[in-house]
């Protein structure tokens, strides 16, 4: 195994232990979201998916 | 008999809004061409493919040692130039490792346009819509986390689907954040247009490195 992958590993371990309790602080904090909201959301992000893969298609 | 402290008090709300707003935009374009030029360079020089783990590695540090202590200060946009041009160094040996390919300049000049319309486009949604998108936080932040788990274990693992499918739910996820962080600006929650950049900008680089992927993967060559 070379060094490389193993300081990518570090590095994704490091982020990790950065993230985890903020995740856990924002699950908590996150204002609750109606199902308007999550549509509203939704919508645009499924729009993306859709993008992309036209990019797909077209290369 | 309040009326016109309230109205007063909205109106500078939404001036304070405006500015970081504008102030938001206008470094990020900047702190993008300058991510450019720098990838322009480390093309040039040919970096080693060390290099952007390297520039991660440099970059993070800063995002999480120092940027927090002056995002408040003249030396916080010092710090943004800093972030964003050791990751345009990263960039430069990922994409001479894309011009090796035969449709490599299309690959590249189609991730940069798709970003790009990504990016007005969700950015323009949240802008117009003027939703508050906070509630999405949580998700997004253990949507990363799973993400990160996955890849820690596809370094090892090394299945190329595996791969793909982190790509294209990176791209989705940093989208989300798009949303996310343009509404925090918008409804008053980011008044700091230091880390407001900061957060854009990892959105946008993490979309063109991740569709770069999948285009490349996708590709016919």
């Amino acid at each position: 195994m070379d060094w490389i992958k193993i300081s990518s590993a570090l590095l994704i371990v490091l982020m990790l232990v950065y993230l985890l309790p903020r995740a856990k602080d924002m699950l908590k904090n996150s204002p609750k979201a109606s199902s308007n909201d999550m549509i509203a959301a939704l919508i645009p992000l499924l729009l993306v998916i859709g993008f992309v893969f036209l990019l797909i298609k077209s290369v | 008999m309040n009326r016109p402290v309230e109205l007063a008090q909205s109106q500078s709300a939404v001036l304070e809004v405006n500015k970081v707003l504008k102030n938001t935009y206008a470094l990020l374009s900047v702190t993008l061409l300058f991510s450019a030029f720098t990838a322009f360079i480390s093309m040039q020089m040919e970096m080693p493919g060390f290099m952007p783990l390297v520039a991660t590695f440099g970059a993070l540090g800063l995002i999480w040692l120092v940027l927090p202590r002056t995002a408040n200060s003249a030396a916080g946009i010092g710090v943004v130039f800093a972030i964003t041009g050791l990751l345009g160094l990263g960039l430069g040996p990922i994409l001479n490792n894309y011009l090796q390919m035969s449709n490599g300049s299309q690959l590249i000049m189609t991730s940069l346009g798709g970003t790009g319309v990504i990016f007005l486009a969700l950015s323009g949604y949240a802008l117009t819509s003027k939703r508050d998108f906070s509630f999405m936080g949580g998700m997004l932040v253990v949507g990363m986390v799973l993400v990160l788990i996955a890849s820690l274990a596809n370094i090892f693992m090394e299945i190329p689907a595996l791969s793909l499918a982190i790509s294209a739910i990176v791209i989705v996820i940093m989208s989300g954040f798009i949303l996310h962080d343009t509404s925090r600006i918008i409804n008053g929650g980011e008044r700091n247009y230091i880390m407001a950049t900061v957060g854009l900008y990892l959105s946008i680089y993490n979309i063109f490195v991740n569709l770069l992927m999948l285009l490349g993967f996708m590709s016919d060559d």
